[in-house]
């Protein structure tokens, strides 16, 4: 208490660029996020223009899954900001009621990500069964785990939420919610290059 | 003024913590940094005794290394160096020196250290990041020490990991050495965004009272610089280590060939990191030059500004270089053209950076302590490998070059003078400010003479092998009839490393003698400007018992106006004082 409060008083002295820290390094791990997307994509377009023969192996994905999880995430980014909408308005029954959404959102994703995995390997398309298929469970596969890793701090959130522990640290949900935006942009990439062959 | 909210901080962040939250869980800058400096200086003796072997092998091949044959089979016999295990020495030799050594002493050392100290803040905008990054580091310098005695043997495929080589466990029989070899390096560029991250947000949010982004010592500007470049750099190795990883776990095709997949992928993926890497290393050693030179020539930075400029647009540069690499590796040969003249491009703000330099010691009052010998022997040393890298970044005469021992001496050149003579120089010049005690000037100064001499006289004759047509990463030389008639260069080389590196024990000795007999520093032994040098040596917990306000930028030396020749960075001028 006495820390926060002397920090208080110190950040008032302190020359900076306005923006709170939380959210400068937030940012600064995206733009870091993004170029670790940017080289698997980079080097599937480059593989991928230099391969024949690669529509046969892609239209076995199922468009009509990939699209119903693209709306799941669009909407759980929806949720998410309305999430943050209700924190800035101080209403945490709402607050707690869009993260729960947001978390089941998120679930659902990877519920129907884990279907369509099932899908493809009971017909033997394994990793190793050719480039394209090492590109999709990778690339999938990669933005998968950051969904879950997405869900797992929004239940984290959200449990601190239940216990009324978030007060002095509730812009820790636009901060979540940046994270979950950026995973729901990385799927609107990933959708037409790997769906829409 | 703003001096009355600092007085009311004053003293009320000093709270009583036990051992292990003060020395290992510990979340202050600077103890970070001295864990840091622990790790780094353990990995350098482990680096340093491979290369001790290495070249031991390259001048006696196959004949018992002395003070090796406590290595039990199968990694050598009786101190006999066997051919898999030498591909093992290079490739541990390589990435011990660049990821164990190189980026935590120059980026974590002193970038942990000096950030908050030199901004005027009291710790880092995320101390407990900071923990976990040391941490973090921490696992994979073990993870990488377990992956030398898993079954299989140890990762051999060179510290750049080349596919296919590395893309299966069947194509060398090396199998958990290699995947966890992959894990060691991820997890230390884990360990090294948390820095960046936390360098970035310190040094934009925390700087104290009056300390505009151009009144930074230039060594935070180089800092933050490899920060950014490091952290928009590393991102697709990241992905591409991920492929490379899945390609020999679970079998995906990424960089098999058979399965369609491209081996030049991952150069492109390496390199596009890679050479952005050896500028993460080269600025901060640069950034210590920079502050070490004025002090010692009692003159103002000349170009403070300039230098900046040239630091990013060599940054923005650095991105555009990489396939420099990768003439003789089936790239398309009209790409040689545009990146022989970005790679030639390049070397331009560097060499604006060194014509600064020259500017500022011109005229000036210079005196030669350990430190400063040190930062311009790093000058001298760098200007070769520098100048060498012209050679090599043309494609025409790469061609020839690429992958002998010119290569190799090149890359020293630039490495070695930044890691070890820009890292000493740090070390003995802040060394007193961390511990609170000065380090022996004679020991130093005869550190320093030795290590520049045997350093060179290892290396330089290095350029010799590789025109003669030496290759890189052979075990034994012999073996090539047209390189029997250099086997006496190979000797004399190993006879100076192994000099140089028993020369290092001095710079021990001084340090572990200085830590606790060397004469009582004071707060500002070198008669400096920036702000650690205005609180107490070693600085309290929270750094500044006040924080400090900031009048001017950092190298204000000898100015006519003032009785001292130099004019700290937080001390009003006289006017101000009366007000
Ligand atoms: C006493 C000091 C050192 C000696 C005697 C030494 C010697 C050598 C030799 C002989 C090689 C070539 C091995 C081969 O190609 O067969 C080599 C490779 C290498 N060294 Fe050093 N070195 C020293 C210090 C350093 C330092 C300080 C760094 C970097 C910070 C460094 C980085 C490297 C790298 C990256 C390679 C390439 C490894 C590979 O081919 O995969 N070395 N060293
Ligand atoms: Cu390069």
């Amino acid at each position: 208490m006495k820390d926060a409060l002397n920090m208080k008083i110190e950040s008032m002295t302190l020359t900076g660029t306005g923006i709170p820290s939380g959210k400068a390094g937030v940012w600064c791990f995206l733009a870091s996020e993004i170029t670790v997307f940017g080289g698997l994509i980079g080097s599937y377009l480059v593989v991928r223009l230099g391969s024949g023969g690669w529509p046969e192996a892609a239209a076995h994905l199922s468009f009509s899954l990939a699209l119903f999880n693209t709306l799941v995430l669009l909407t759980s980014s929806m949720t998410m900001v309305l999430a943050f909408d209700a924190v800035e308005k101080g209403d945490s029954k709402k607050l707690r009621t869009f993260l729960f959404l947001t978390i089941l959102l998120g679930l659902v994703f990877l519920g129907v990500k884990a279907f369509e995995y099932a899908g493809k390997l009971a017909h033997g398309f394994t990793p190793g069964t050719g480039v394209f298929w090492s590109f999709y469970y990778g690339m999938t596969g990669l933005h998968a785990l950051h969904v879950l890793a997405g869900v797992i701090v929004n239940i984290i959130l959200f449990m601190e939420a239940l216990g009324n522990a978030l007060k002095p640290n509730e812009h820790r949900v636009e901060l979540a919610g940046l994270y979950w935006h950026f995973v729901d942009i990385v799927w609107i990439f990933l959708f037409p290059l790997l769906y829409l062959t | 003024m703003s001096n009355i909210l600092g007085d009311v901080t004053q003293g009320t962040y000093h709270e009583e913590k036990g051992f292990w939250r003060t020395y290992v869980f510990s979340t202050d800058h600077k103890v970070i940094a001295k864990q840091y400096l622990a790790l780094s200086l353990f990995w350098a003796v482990l680096g340093g005794f491979a290369a001790y072997l290495i070249r031991w092998q390259l001048a006696y091949p196959e004949t018992a290394a002395p003070g090796a044959s406590w290595i039990p089979e199968p990694f050598m016999y009786e101190g006999v160096v066997p051919p898999e295990f030498y591909n093992v020495l290079i490739t541990m030799h390589g990435t011990i020196m660049v990821f164990f050594v190189a980026m935590p002493l120059l980026l974590a050392v002193f970038g942990n250290y000096l950030i908050p100290l030199m901004i005027g803040a009291r710790d880092m905008a995320f101390p407990r990041l900071n923990m976990l990054s040391v941490w973090v580091f921490t696992l994979a310098s073990l993870v990488l020490l377990i992956s030398l005695f898993v079954p299989g043997g140890a990762a051999s495929a060179g510290w750049t990991g080349y596919p296919p080589l590395s893309a299966k466990a069947i194509y060398t029989g090396v199998n958990w050495g290699m995947n966890l070899w992959i894990v060691a390096i991820a997890l230390e560029f884990a360990a090294f965004l948390m820095g960046g991250i936390n360098f970035l947000t310190t040094t934009l949010n925390m700087r104290a009272p009056g300390m505009t982004l151009f009144r930074l010592p230039l060594i935070v500007w180089m800092q933050i610089t490899a920060g950014v470049v490091f952290m928009l750099s590393v991102g697709p190795l990241i992905a591409g280590a991920v492929m490379l990883l899945l390609d020999r776990v679970i079998g995906t095709t990424f960089y098999v060939p058979e399965g369609g997949g491209q081996p030049l992928l991952w150069q492109h993926l390496f390199w596009f990191f890679g050479h952005p890497e050896v500028y993460v290393i080269l600025l901060p050693a640069l950034g210590i030059i920079l502050e070490i030179l004025p002090v010692f020539s009692r003159k103002p930075i000349f170009g403070y500004r300039p230098i900046i400029y040239s630091t990013i647009v060599a940054g923005i540069l650095s991105f555009i270089v990489w396939a420099h690499h990768q003439y003789v590796s089936g790239i398309d040969p009209r790409l040689a053209m545009p990146f022989s003249i970005t790679t030639i491009l390049i070397s331009v703000p560097f060499a604006l950076i060194v014509f600064a330099l020259i500017a500022t010691l011109w005229k000036g009052s210079i005196s030669f302590p350990t430190p400063m010998l040190f930062a311009l022997g790093t000058l001298g040393v760098f200007l070769i490998g520098g100048l060498t890298g012209i050679f090599v970044g043309s494609a025409p005469v790469d061609i020839y070059f690429h992958d002998t021992y010119f290569v190799v001496a090149h890359f020293h050149y630039t490495l070695f003078s930044a890691v070890f003579f820009g890292g000493f120089a740090g070390l003995y010049f802040w060394f007193p400010k961390m511990f609170g005690r000065m380090m022996n000037e004679t020991l130093g100064k005869i550190h320093f003479v030795l290590t520049f001499i045997l350093f060179n006289t290892t290396f330089f004759p290095m350029f010799f092998l590789g025109i003669g047509g030496m290759m890189r990463r052979i075990a034994n030389p012999m073996q090539y009839e047209f390189l029997q008639p250099l086997q006496p260069i190979n000797v004399f080389i190993t006879g100076s490393a192994i000099l140089l590196l028993i020369s290092q024990g001095i710079f021990a000795i001084n340090f572990f003698w200085s830590l606790f007999r060397g004469r009582i520093a004071g707060p500002n032994p070198w008669q400096a400007n920036t702000l650690e040098w205005s609180t107490s040596s070693p600085p309290p917990h929270e750094n500044f018992h006040k924080i400090p306000t900031v009048y001017r930028g950092p190298y204000e030396y000898s100015l006519p106006e003032t009785a001292e020749d130099w004019l700290p960075q937080n001390q009003p001028e006289l006017e101000e004082v009366k007000k």
